[in-house]
């Protein structure tokens, strides 16, 4: 077990490196001069030159990668383009709404999804198990932004429920916060609960399907415990590895939610900064959001053993 | 000689039989039908739309965010172009786009799929770089390819492509680990078959069913990407009508047009829903085991 952890840390390590290595090269490696593109299409051959200069490009590639890997293993992302602040001390300033909308759609949407994939199994060919099906084909398959603009036409707009974009600071109250979390939740989450719900119907039907769950209902345990002690608890390393698989989901999906709902977090930060070409705060974003991922990934292989004894390594 | 003269009968009886067998296809296969006929449905209007879909980029000051009408169909957005115009030439840009990544993505996964599956050297180096890229969520992915270079529908085919070949490679390695070891791949390796024509005779045809499968599913996700990135203003150049920039264009007029938003928006949610249900359709026939892609 404690050198599966270590053996599973250092390919973490090691992937964190290779995704440092690719955001390094995005800039490098792209057509033409990165001090040209980051100063924009009408920058005079000093102010290319300057940014030249900040940025270090005249030092050998290799060199570059060290000095930036160095920088970033202390906190330093660089400096944004732009408004000339560090790029670290933007993201902070943005995190909060960020992480209010991921985790709040995380939670409800794994909640539902898990209900609604338990009971589609148990009721499965009923009216639940076709509706999760139609659910899940239409998360596959309309755009979160779609999905958020006929949201806010519905909710905000038509029957005026409920307030229609922006984001309230939590210490500003609970409602407010909440309140703003809503329907931009709802939006981002619907792909993740169709693909969770999917997961988890199809692993309850396997495990449904076992001779110990007959046991169990032969001898009269109840329903409400057959389910959710004998049943999802086997089920759950699938259901915990796309729970991790579809963070990806989400960290995409912010980055669009928070444009439709104009909350000002980290999704905006970087969409703000493809316009201006903020080169190092694109990658200091996709850096971050990168090892979030991967960071999620460690931490669903690492519980497996807990949730599956079973599983030794 | 009369055996050479189809009997009447017999032709209609084979007619029949085959109108039959489409019927038989068609109620076992309803989700390939229904997301097949969509599709095709699409694919046609946007081929045709010089023909009949009207102007698309002309601007109407007097004529701004009509609702629809006889004249616009699906009425008018902030710069009084026609929404219905813009709708059926955004079409072409979305398929484009999904068409020619799911083409490449399979093309360039399939080849480093089959490197890494065989040649175990290659296997660990290739797999780790896959895991890597594989890390970046795709649309950032996207987004920072995007904004690198100037913007065309050639650089955001590529932009999408690159996030989605490693799962292509995931895949074409696992079948080709599952196949090498197979009784008649060692044959064909003792009976000193080149490398190359192992390859692709007795381990590419193994790929191909789930190969066409994933090929949808990249399809799909591919236009939703482009649609995001075109939303967000890193995709194709807002000249050119995608249904991601019109809906980006027309955010700010949701209350008093909200024909602008929802035309584009219903447009690509159905093609996207055509082309899951074929890939769910087609999953299902080729490989019930084939689970579906994250």
């Amino acid at each position: 077990m404690g050198s599966y952890i270590l053996r599973r840390l250092a390919s973490t390590v090691l992937v964190m490196g290779i995704v440092a290595v690719f955001v390094f090269l995005l800039l490098h490696l792209s057509p033409g001069d990165p001090a040209a593109i980051i100063a924009g299409d009408n920058a005079t051959s000093d102010q290319i030159a300057a940014i030249r200069r900040q940025l270090g490009l005249d030092d050998a590639l290799p060199i570059q990668f060290f000095r930036w890997v160095f920088a970033v293993l202390h906190g330093d992302l660089g400096i944004s383009i732009f408004s000339n602040e560090p790029v670290l001390k933007l993201i902070g300033q943005r995190v909060e709404p960020t992480l209010s909308l991921a985790l709040t759609t995380l939670i409800v949407a794994v909640t539902l999804a898990v209900s609604f994939g338990v009971i589609a199994a148990w009721k499965v060919g009923s009216w639940i198990d076709r509706l999760l099906m139609v659910v899940s084909v239409i998360g596959f398959s309309v755009p979160v932004f779609v999905v958020g603009y006929m949201l806010i036409y519905v909710f905000s707009i038509t029957l005026r429920w409920l307030p229609v974009q922006g984001y309230s600071p939590i210490d500003q109250g609970l409602w407010p916060w909440f309140e703003r979390l809503i329907l931009p939740s709802i939006a981002l989450g619907l792909a993740y609960v169709a693909l969770i719900a999917r997961i988890t119907r199809t692993a309850m039907l396997d495990v449904l399907a076992e001779d110990y769950i007959r046991t169990a209902r032969a001898k009269g345990v109840a329903t409400r415990s057959m389910l959710l002690k004998h049943a999802l608890k086997n089920a759950g390393v699938p259901i915990v590895t796309v729970i991790g698989i579809g963070v990806a989901l989400l960290i995409g999906g912010v980055v669009i939610t928070e444009t439709v709902f104009n909350i000002p977090g980290v999704g905006r930060l970087v969409v703000d900064a493809i316009s201006k070409r903020d080169y190092p705060i694109i990658q200091g974003v996709i850096l971050i959001f990168s090892g979030v991922y991967v960071l999620v990934n460690l931490a669903v292989d690492l519980s497996y053993t807990l949730l599956d004894p079973r599983i030794r390594y | 000689m009369s055996t050479l003269v189809a009997e009447p009968a017999l032709v209609a009886a084979s007619k029949r039989s085959r109108g039959a067998q489409l019927r038989r296809f068609a109620r076992r296969n309803p989700t390939i039908v229904a997301g097949g006929i969509i599709l095709g449905l699409v694919a046609l209007l946007a081929i045709l739309a010089p023909l009949f879909a009207g102007d698309a980029v002309t601007m109407r000051p007097a004529m701004r965010l009509r609702p629809p009408s006889a004249q616009d169909w699906l009425g008018t957005d902030h710069l009084g172009r026609d929404v219905f115009a813009r709708m059926i030439y955004g079409a072409q840009v979305s398929l484009i786009v999904g068409l020619a990544v799911a083409a490449v993505s399979i093309v360039v996964g399939t080849f480093i799929g089959l490197m890494a599956g065989y040649f175990r050297k290659v296997d660990a180096v290739v797999m780790r770089l896959m895991d890597g890229l594989m890390s970046i969520p795709a649309i950032l992915l996207a987004i920072a390819l995007v904004a690198l270079t100037r913007t065309s529908v050639s650089t955001v085919i590529i932009a999408i492509t690159i996030p989605e070949v490693p799962r292509v490679v995931r895949l074409v390695r696992a079948v080709v680990l599952g196949v090498r070891e197979a009784p008649y791949v060692e044959a064909a390796i003792s009976g000193g078959t080149p490398t190359w024509k192992i390859l692709l005779r007795h381990i590419l045809p193994s790929t191909i069913a789930p190969l066409i499968v994933q090929a949808t599913y990249i399809c799909a996700s591919a236009i939703l990407i482009e649609a995001a990135l075109s939303f967000l203003g890193a995709g194709t150049p807002p000249e050119i009508p995608t249904w991601g920039n019109m809906i980006a264009q027309s955010r700010l007029f949701l209350s008093r047009a909200p024909w602008t938003i929802f035309a584009p928006g219903i447009a690509l949610a159905l093609v996207v829903l055509a082309v899951n249900l074929l890939g769910d359709g087609l999953r299902d026939r080729l490989d019930p085991r084939l689970a579906r892609r994250m």
